[in-house]
């Protein structure tokens, strides 16, 4: 790589920068400064140093939140992954059922979030809803999201796979769509199995798609908030409440802004690391080089 | 209407913090402009430029301010030259 002479391309930045200043920057340091302070009412302030951040770091519930946010975004890796490659592969690659396929598909992405909370609550009730009555009185398994941790949490699962497993299917299939033919006239004259096809041709081939599919559900997933909280609010007790939700009860509902603060930028430093890792990960698969 | 920053609850801790950072970036960013530099592999396990190598090591060092509140009550003065050293390192051999 040479050098580059002339920067001054780089001015033509500044209003981006002085927009995010006032959308990002200024909103951020805010914060900062409410993490060092009591604040009784606005005005009246007691500089606390890092009090809050003790105070935060060593609450049981917020460790709970965090490990309970892992296994959330873990499992919906696990499943949505997966699920999304085999749907995509499933799907016609020509004809009419590419559209109807498509389409179909892409229905949960096109709904509100607030309303897919209200859709599963109704979804999953005993005495209404489809899945909870068949489950109670057809099957004769008790479940009842309101009552059982177990139950509330395969709800926001199901909830979750089916919302946003539709977004990796239609990426993937976009990346299988992307692959030459001539990739699968060589596997035929090889006489490559289906399973060799898919793990020599068609996964390598769409890493650069997964790997964003993944940063995109990871993300989305970590910072989840109105599905669940519409669905159970975070209950039964606290088996679901996420990080996000347990934030806006720290902060909005008990009016805590000095823990609530330092809360937020606890949980701004986790996602900006990830973040950075994701990004440079995106980076390589645009060079070609192996994650 | 009067303009104000009462809103922000500034103090000078938050403000010698904020524009500490604010001044590094202007600063890389004169330094980038005067002399631009490469992308180079060092200990950290990405080619980093310059930029990221600050960028690692603020994020870095909040995990060390975190780590030294949560699990230790010594004073954050001892803290400050560690973190220091830590985004020099960083910065020199990242």
């Amino acid at each position: 790589m040479e050098k580059w002479p002339n920067n001054k391309a780089w001015f033509l930045v500044i209003p981006v920068f002085v927009i995010v200043a006032f959308s990002a920057f200024i909103p951020l340091m805010t914060v900062i400064n409410y993490s060092l302070q009591d604040i009784l009412a606005p005005g009246q302030s007691v500089f606390v140093g890092t009090e809050w951040y003790k105070e935060i770091l060593s609450d049981y519930r917020l460790h709970e939140a965090l490990w309970r946010q892992f296994l959330f975004s873990g499992l919906v890796l696990l499943i949505e992954m997966p699920l999304g490659i085999l749907i995509a592969l499933a799907m016609p690659k020509r004809g009419w059922g590419v559209p109807a396929s498509l389409v179909t598909i892409a229905l949960p992405l096109l709904i509100p979030w607030n309303t897919i909370g209200t859709i599963w609550i109704i979804f999953t009730r005993p005495d209404i809803g489809l899945f909870g009555f068949g489950m109670n009185n057809l099957l004769g398994i008790p479940f009842d999201h309101t009552a059982s941790s177990l139950d509330a949490w395969i709800t926001v699962m199901l909830m979750e796979v089916w919302h946003w497993t539709p977004l990796v299917a239609l990426l993937a299939y976009a990346g299988l769509r992307a692959i030459p033919e001539a990739y699968y006239q060589a596997a035929r004259i090889d006489g490559a199995s289906a399973w060799s096809t898919f793990f020599y041709i068609q996964l390598p081939k769409m890493r650069g798609v997964l790997t964003i599919a993944f940063l995109l559900r990871f993300m989305d997933s970590f910072l989840i908030y109105a599905e669940p909280f519409v669905l159970t609010g975070g209950g039964p007790g606290n088996s679901t409440t996420f990080l996000s939700i347990y934030l806006v009860k720290i902060a909005l509902l008990q009016f805590d802004l000095g823990p609530g603060a330092a809360f937020s930028l606890i949980y701004f430093v986790i996602v900006l690391s990830f973040s950075f890792i994701f990004y440079q990960a995106l980076l390589r698969v645009g060079k070609g080089e192996t994650v | 209407m009067t303009l104000t920053l009462k809103w922000m609850e500034w103090t000078v801790p938050g403000a010698i913090f904020c524009s500490t950072i604010f001044l590094l970036v202007i600063a890389m960013t004169i330094w980038q402009t005067v002399a631009p530099s490469m992308e180079r592999r060092g200990f950290l396990p990405i080619a980093t430029t310059p930029g990221d190598r600050l960028f690692v090591g603020l994020l870095g060092g909040v995990y060390i301010f975190l780590a030294w509140v949560g699990l230790t009550s010594f004073t954050l003065w001892i803290l400050l030259p560690i973190i220091v050293c830590w985004i020099i390192v960083v910065m020199l051999w990242g």
